[in-house]
């Protein structure tokens, strides 16, 4: 494998006809970081993959690895020359080819002495457990294990660039856990730069070092798994990781107290006491000031699980602040806590996700409360046509 | 409740094998009864005897073989690379589609009654050529071996291109990429993942070009010299039925005309099944 420090990918565009599928997609890749692209189907993962392994041609752009450009849309190496690997969702083995034949492919194509393709076709096998397939087709194979022969074909060409094309999604529940795992400790093991494409939020936060959440062709926010997961970058990240709960409102009342803000938002269907630890500087924290003054909209988001069901009259108690008043009328049991959907009393149209352990029945009445440290608030941008959808 | 729906399944078969046994068994049987009897209904081998012995009608084996094995072999030698560019669609496809099924529409005679004014000494084709100076006089396309050639593939090919068009763009164009991805140029793909993965659709239309160009008799008659260099072997049949009215004799010609084409078929499966030994199906995932 060629060395490198860093792979750079810099403003790439693809159109098809009038369609932008990736639109102004800029971001580094550390040598052996693990960075997943997640984002809602059609969003444009797929295509971002093809773009920097070669396969689809770009619109503009440029791509880079370390001071050498193999693309600027005019000019590009060829996919065969990059040394990238791919795994793709329906694994594309060979089906002509038994598995020993399919990891050795690259290989022979680099026309390897026949006595090292044999122990590095051993070796990848072995490091994938599937030490006894060698001489099976692919379609004597289960789905998981199809799945690992197409990361050996990959891995056994020490590729400067792994790339996976939501390889989990066509498997079971457990065994995409399962699979996640070795995914996870193949990448501790041989340190390989890795990109992961998924639309499943609990794969990006398992295995990432970075994770890039996109929408329509557009990156949203670069960060973390702990970054993306608590402090998402707009509610459209923040819906995507789980804030299920986006109420539009006005800010009402505006408190500056050090690092925190403490915003009560007036929504339709409850009044939404917060406590944001915005540092100063924040451009969130900017935002919303910015907001309040201008009296322009805001959205809450809230998770269901940080909802809670309070008894029957300790809202009165409670004041006015963070207590919404609704009626379930879909309860659905999932194991360790029924999943509670509920229109809110005198709004029609709100309505609120929630996570309850206790039993409440459909059509039953009842009263939820918020911690006021557990909301997020977006200033909405105004017409920003960047984020809109179409 | 099992029994009985197999049953019933079973029932759905009758009117496959009513059929079957109608248009093809009975036929058969018949022709190979036929082709062992004399006229009076006793058994000999005589009617083969006679083929096999017979010089004149022996080489009809050989000129049929000249005919149809060059000619298919070169129709789905050019349907292979075609096929190959037109995979992901190209512009205009439907019209050159259009062109490729015409001749399956018109029938063998009439191709050729137009071959033979367009591709006459006087035609059309040989004045272009005469006009653009490619030859002193006019070049023979007809009565000749180049003649039931070319009629014989016009009629071939369209078969051919569309069988093997939709079996290669039903290969998983994901495999292309990932043969790409682990190294391979677009002439290595080409061989070491379309073509294996097309082998068993060209086996098919080989065989299907192959079985029709054997059995070539209009454009013999009127594109060739019937009497001479391109006497068929249906033709033989044909003049040993209705010319000298041995339907035994005829019989047995047909019977060894089925014969090599079983030959070819099995040589050509055998073929297939040494380079494709992988699953059936086309690598959709
Ligand atoms: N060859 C193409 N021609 C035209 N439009 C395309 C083409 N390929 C993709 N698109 C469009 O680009 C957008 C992004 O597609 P892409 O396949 O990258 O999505 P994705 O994020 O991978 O989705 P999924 O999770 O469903 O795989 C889609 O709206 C799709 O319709
Ligand atoms: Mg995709």
């Amino acid at each position: 494998m060629r060395d490198f420090k860093r792979i750079s990918v810099r403003r790439m565009t693809k159109r098809f006809g009038d369609k932008t599928a990736v639109d102004d997609f800029s971001i580094e890749f550390g040598k052996e970081e693990f960075v997943t692209f997640l984002g809602p189907s059609g969003c444009g993962k797929s295509t971002a993959l093809n773009c920097i392994t070669g396969l689809i041609p770009i619109t503009s752009g440029e791509i880079y690895i370390d001071d050498e450009c193999i693309d600027d849309a005019k000019t590009s190496v060829p996919p065969e020359k990059r040394e990238f690997g791919m795994v793709f969702q329906n694994y594309a083995l060979f089906p002509h080819l038994t598995v020993k034949e399919n990891v050795a492919f690259g290989l022979k194509l680099r026309k390897l002495p026949k006595t090292e393709v044999e122990k590095r076709v051993d070796d990848a096998l072995r490091l994938v457990h599937l030490e006894g397939y060698a001489t099976k087709f692919p379609s004597q194979m289960s789905g998981g294990e199809q799945q690992r022969v197409a990361i050996a074909r990959c891995i056994v060409l020490e590729p400067r660039l792994l790339l996976l094309d939501e390889p989990l999604s066509n498997l079971d529940a457990k065994l995409r856990v399962e699979l996640r795992y070795e995914l996870k400790a193949l990448h501790e093991r041989l340190k390989v730069t890795t990109i992961y494409v998924t639309h499943d939020q609990a794969e990006a936060l398992a295995l990432s070092d970075r994770i890039v959440v996109l929408k329509l062709g557009r990156i949203q926010q670069v960060g973390s798994p702990q970054t993306v997961f608590t402090k998402p970058a707009n509610p459209f990240v923040a819906d995507f990781v789980g804030y299920k709960n986006a109420w539009k409102g006005k800010i009402e009342v505006l408190k500056e107290n050090g690092g925190t803000l403490g915003a009560s938002v007036r929504t339709k269907g409850a009044l939404i006491e917060t406590k944001l630890s915005y540092p100063e500087g924040d451009p969130r924290r900017d935002a919303i000031i910015a907001a309040y003054k201008s009296g322009g909209s805001v959205t809450t988001a809230i998770r269901p699980e940080d909802i809670a069901v309070i008894g029957q009259g300790e809202g009165a108690a409670r004041g006015e602040g963070n207590v919404i008043r609704c009626v379930a009328d879909l309860v659905e049991y999932q194991g360790h806590a029924n999943s509670i959907s509920a229109c809110i009393k005198g709004c029609e149209g709100e309505r609120v996700d929630l996570h309850s352990a206790s039993d409440i029945a459909f059509g039953e009445a009842f009263e939820a409360c918020v911690d006021p440290e557990k909301v997020l608030v977006f200033a909405m941008p105004e017409a920003s046509p960047a984020r809109s959808a179409p | 409740m099992k029994g009985r729906s197999r049953n019933g399944a079973l029932l759905l078969l009758i009117p496959a094998i009513v059929f079957l046994v109608l248009l093809f068994i009975y036929p058969f049987g018949y022709g190979l009864y036929t082709s062992l009897t004399k006229a009076d209904g006793s058994f000999t081998f005589a009617n083969y005897i006679r083929f096999f012995t017979n010089e004149r009608d022996l080489r009809t084996i050989g000129v049929t073989l000249g005919i149809a094995v060059p000619v298919t072999l070169l129709a789905v030698g050019i349907a292979v690379p075609l096929c190959y560019h037109m995979r992901r669609g190209v512009p205009g496809e439907k019209i050159i589609s259009f062109f490729f099924i015409v001749p399956v529409t018109l029938g063998t005679v009439l191709i050729s009654e137009g071959m033979l004014t367009f591709m006459g000494p006087n035609g059309w084709l040989n004045q272009l050529i005469m006009a653009l100076h490619l030859a002193q006089k006019p070049v023979q396309f007809t009565h000749n071996y180049a003649g039931v050639a070319i009629s014989v593939g016009l009629q071939g090919f369209p078969y051919a291109f569309l069988m093997l068009l939709g079996y290669i763009s039903g290969i998983n164009p994901d495999l292309e990429k990932a043969s790409q991805m682990l190294g391979a140029n677009k002439w290595q793909t080409f061989w070491k993942v379309l073509f294996p993965l097309m082998v068993p659709g060209i086996a098919i239309s080989f065989c299907l070009n192959f079985v029709m160009a054997f059995s070539v008799y209009p454009s013999a008659v009127l594109l060739g010299q019937p009497s001479g260099p391109q006497r068929v072997i249906a033709l033989a049949a044909y003049q040993w039925a209705f010319e000298k009215f041995n339907f035994n004799a005829a019989s047995a010609i047909s019977m060894i005309m089925a014969a090599i084409e079983l030959l070819v078929i099995a040589v050509v499966l055998a073929w297939r099944s040494k380079l494709y030994k992988g699953a059936s199906i086309v690598g959709k995932g």
